[in-house]
């Protein structure tokens, strides 16, 4: 089953990589208010049900894919 | 009778790239120090560990994440937890972090760039195995080289490390965005301690600066006298 990892850095949590993106964006012209930068992880998990992979790829994240310091975690599953 | 030369383990990761310098220098400061590999399961018997600077493991996904489950990383653990003294410098400081041996986490400097030079040094603490033979309030000078050395613990952490004491070292000015300077840490039972700047890189005057050298020869200390209570 595919999934993907969204990780974030939390908020509230300086982003020094969001803050240069944010004010190249503004240096071409665009209006943004803010931009935050995270990570995708792609994953083909071995399991044969939805619950099942979501509760593998959540130890995965608690264990090593995100920092729970710094970072927040979504996960999204593909439809089988 | 002559004092035991205490035994230094080295970890070497694929990656590190201040291995030698800090066999080197622990050497230079009449300690026995030998490389451990990565792969290694168990320790030798050993007085002390240091975790050196690097990029193991390409510091992929985030710096010290991955050697943190290195085999050697296991056995760091148990060492540490039996009250063995670790010593992280800069990417040890990061493994260290994220095996959960030291608080809070280090992240990509604030300016963004990559930061290497002497810097001010500030002990806040001399009463650790890592910091006997300097003074309190002593500024040492020794270089950074790292882009992600900006510490950061939030609000309630933080204020539990500073009622503990857990901050050893601080910058005598902003280097990386590090929250109130911190430049160095220790566990609360005080057997562990990481940092970014490079005690190995100064221990010659001929490199700049001898002030390093207050730092491992604390350590050195301090596991010789571990050695003497084994003996």
């Amino acid at each position: 089953m595919k999934a993907t990892v969204l990780v974030r850095p939390k908020q509230g949590i300086l982003d020094p990589q969001g803050q240069a993106v944010e004010s190249s964006l503004r240096q071409l012209g665009f209006s943004v208010g803010e931009a935050r930068i995270g990570r995708v992880v792609d994953l083909d998990v071995d399991a044969t049900d939805a619950a099942g992979a979501r509760a593998e790829v959540e130890r995965m994240c608690e264990q090593l894919l995100a920092n729970p310091l710094i970072e927040s975690y979504e996960i999204e599953l593909a439809e089988p | 009778m002559t004092s035991p030369q205490p035994r230094i383990g080295v970890l070497r990761f694929p990656g590190a790239c201040d291995d030698r310098d800090a066999l080197w220098a622990l050497s230079a400061l009449d300690a026995e120090a030998i490389f451990v590999w990565h792969t290694e399961t168990w320790l030798p018997d050993l007085d002390a560990v240091v975790l050196p600077g690097g990029f193991s493991y390409g510091d992929y996904l985030r710096c010290g994440a991955i050697a943190r489950f290195a085999p050697a990383m296991e056995a760091v653990v148990e060492f540490a937890s039996a009250g063995g003294l670790v010593l992280g410098i800069c990417n040890g400081f990061q493994i260290l972090c994220e095996a959960g041996l030291l608080p809070g986490v280090l992240r990509r400097n604030e300016s963004l760039s990559f930061v290497c030079r002497d810097v001010p040094l500030i002990v806040e603490r001399t009463d650790t195995p890592f910091t006997a033979r300097c003074e309190e309030g002593q500024t040492l000078a020794i270089p950074v080289k790292h882009g992600e050395g900006n510490w950061y613990a939030d609000d309630g952490l933080y204020a539990e490390l500073e009622a503990r004491r857990q901050i050893v070292l601080r910058y005598g000015e902003p280097v990386n965005g590090s929250r109130n300077d911190v430049a160095g840490v220790v566990n609360e039972r005080g057997n562990v301690m990481g940092l970014m700047p490079h005690p190995e890189h100064a221990v010659d005057p001929l490199l700049g600066s001898a002030d390093g050298a207050l730092i491992l020869s604390s350590l050195v200390e301090s596991a010789r006298d571990h050695a003497l209570a084994v003996v």
